[in-house]
């Protein structure tokens, strides 16, 4: 058996497959053993009371899926009570995902989540900064600074950034949340999307526009796990159209630590166990001992440009 | 599964997985509607209750890549313990792939998912109110009632009589069957609100179960008003994504108890109790 365990920022994993926040609640325990998964990241919880947005809330494309939930929430003091106990029953490490409308709401809700029994907050600051135009925290390197800085100063537990894909300046907002104190990056979210019905010309979700997520964005979120590993020291959480063993390889090898297992869990709830019985597989066949070694290994040849160049000027 | 776990969700199996099922059977049963049988190594026919549904994941075709799986309720299950049976209307994307699906082939479901209709020992006459594929849905009612004892009404509502599938509805239980059509007009909801409210105050009903119609629905929501002793139970729809009550897709507006709240269709429902609906068609 090859050793899967991983160490995510001082947080000791017995392996690489958590699931994705937003894709896994309590209800998957009729389908899954909690005790053998890496960590158990529950939906966000903001500590505002909404609703959630209009129904259809999901539509399907080609190889992934739109959603627009909305992060419905009862508060924190309902979570606390009514959603938080039943995870910390188990003996797997329990991530708090938060999100919220701003730096001040985010560090008065991180610092009432901060309780015994939960192992990490995962800050969900690709949510809307209503500070910013509803533009995500994680869209700009000092937003993302001054999300982060409010949450580490209002917490002693780790604190993973979850980041979002949507940004064209990735590296820059790695380093920022690296910066400001997180203990790892979560990359990443969905990616905006949108989907019209052609008959009815109406748009297919009710909120208009909405996260596409599935193997779709695999390559996007591949790419830019890759990016964030280039750009800073502290351990990367990938996520991102992940469904096999293989998967998690090849974000391991981008520079991963761990990953997130988001929608392949709606395609079967048992996915995650068989990914993780499909990574003791691929560690044998590939004679890999222990999978943290595979971190960062993709074999690049820093000469590549060079030889290539060379090679080039033969042609006319 | 200890105490803190069990209390906090409604549970509504034992245990829920994957299953890769062989197609044994898969016809057309008229130009809109197929009858599909699968069997799986698992026991489904002993762990599916009636009103429960399964996620389908439809091979994808030239014409059809569904990626999503599709929620469809059970029409029947057995006698083998691994057979379970789909009765479905050729539709969408999802349904087009599946019909394509051919005998010796294999399908993977997840399930069983959602509640199911309340059907106590007691009970000793039942009403079905039926319309499309709601007969699918509630055929497993049927059986559980006519194995019961009980005796069946139906009120079968279809764009003509060619349309109906009562045989297909009842798999051979005696049943006292209402048809009416689109055809000759006798489905309008004055009319079968009137053949309703007379069979209601005939007999002393039980229950009365209703599905694939939301205008039916709504009428049998305002004529149960007055007759507050008999039980209605609606099967619902919604977008899903995971069928379990994770992902939060399905929701939909319930008046429980005096107070107005979301209800995941997959987890609480699909079947609901029809005084409880919100009468709102726009979020549906």
């Amino acid at each position: 058996m090859a050793d899967l365990t991983v160490n995510v920022g001082g947080v000791a994993l017995r392996n690489p497959v958590m699931p994705a926040s937003g894709c896994f609640a309590i209800e998957y325990s009729e389908a899954l053993d909690f005790d053998r998964l890496g960590a158990l990241v529950i939906k966000s919880v903001s500590p505002r009371s909404r609703a959630g947005n209009p129904t259809p809330r999901v539509a399907e494309t080609a190889s992934g899926m739109l959603n627009s939930i909305g992060i419905p929430s009862k508060g924190l003091d309902y979570y606390r009570r009514h959603i938080l106990p039943a995870y910390l029953s188990f003996d797997t490490p329990v991530v708090v995902s938060i999100s919220a409308d701003t730096a001040d709401e985010f560090a008065q809700a991180v610092a009432a989540m901060s309780i015994p029994g939960v192992a990490v907050i995962e800050a969900n600051i690709s949510c809307p900064n209503l500070e910013a135009d509803g533009l995500a925290f994680a869209m700009d390197p000092d937003t993302t600074f001054q999300a982060v800085c409010a949450i580490r100063a209002s917490t002693a537990l780790p604190v993973w950034a979850k980041l979002t894909p949507n940004t064209s300046r990735i590296a820059d907002v790695a380093r920022a949340a690296q910066a400001a104190g997180a203990d790892a990056l979560v990359m990443g979210n969905t990616v905006l999307g949108m989907s019209i019905d052609v008959r009815t010309r109406k748009p297919r979700l009710g909120n208009v526009m909405g996260g596409l997520s599935g193997p779709a964005i695999k390559p996007i979120a591949l790419r830019m796990v890759h990016q964030c590993h280039r750009s800073v020291d502290i351990p990367i959480i990938g996520c991102g159209g992940i469904r096999c063993a293989e998967d998690v390889a090849e974000f391991m090898l981008a520079g991963a630590t761990a990953v997130q297992v988001g929608t392949a869990s709606f395609l079967d709830p048992g996915a995650m166990q068989k990914i993780i019985d499909g990574l003791q597989r691929y560690c044998l066949e590939t004679g890999v001992e222990r999978i943290r070694d595979l971190t960062g290994q993709v074999r690049l040849d820093q000469d590549l440009s060079d030889s290539w160049l060379r090679f080039a000027q033969q042609s006319g | 599964m200890n105490a803190v776990q069990e209390a906090c969700f409604q549970r509504n199996a034992a245990s829920v997985a994957s299953h890769r099922c062989e197609v044994v059977r898969h016809r057309w049963v008229n130009d809109r509607y197929k009858y599909l049988k699968l069997l799986a190594r698992a026991d489904l026919a002993g762990a599916t209750r009636p009103g429960q549904f399964y996620q389908l994941a439809c091979p994808a075709t030239d014409a059809s890549q569904p990626f999503l799986l599709r929620p469809m309720s059970v029409y029947g299950t057995g006698p083998e313990p691994g057979a379970i049976e789909f009765l479905y209307n050729v539709t969408g994307v999802g349904t087009r792939a599946l019909a394509d699906l051919r005998v010796g082939g294999h399908m993977d479901i997840v399930g069983p998912l959602g509640n199911t209709f309340t059907f106590q020992a007691g009970f000793r006459r039942i009403l079905l109110l039926a319309r499309g594929v709601g007969l699918a849905t509630m055929a497993p009612v049927v059986r559980l009632a006519a194995d019961a004892g009980a005796d069946v009404t139906a009120i079968m509502s279809a764009r003509g009589p060619q349309d109906l599938m009562r045989d297909e509805f009842l798999r051979g239980a005696r049943a006292d069957v209402h048809g009416v059509y689109d055809s000759d007009g006798s489905s309008a909801v004055p009319n079968v609100g009137a053949l309703l409210r007379g069979l209601l105050d005939t007999h002393r009903y039980d229950a009365v179960y209703t599905c694939g119609s939301h205008r039916l629905l709504l009428l049998l929501q305002s004529v149960l008003a007055d007759y507050p002793d008999v039980l209605g139970e609606v099967a619902m729809e919604q977008h899903m994504a995971c069928g379990m009550g994770v992902c939060l897709s399905c929701v939909r507006l319930f008046q429980v108890e005096g107070e107005r709240k979301f209800l995941r269709v997959c987890r609480e429902g699909p079947v609901f109790p029809v005084r409880d609906v919100v009468g709102e068609v726009r979020f549906g």
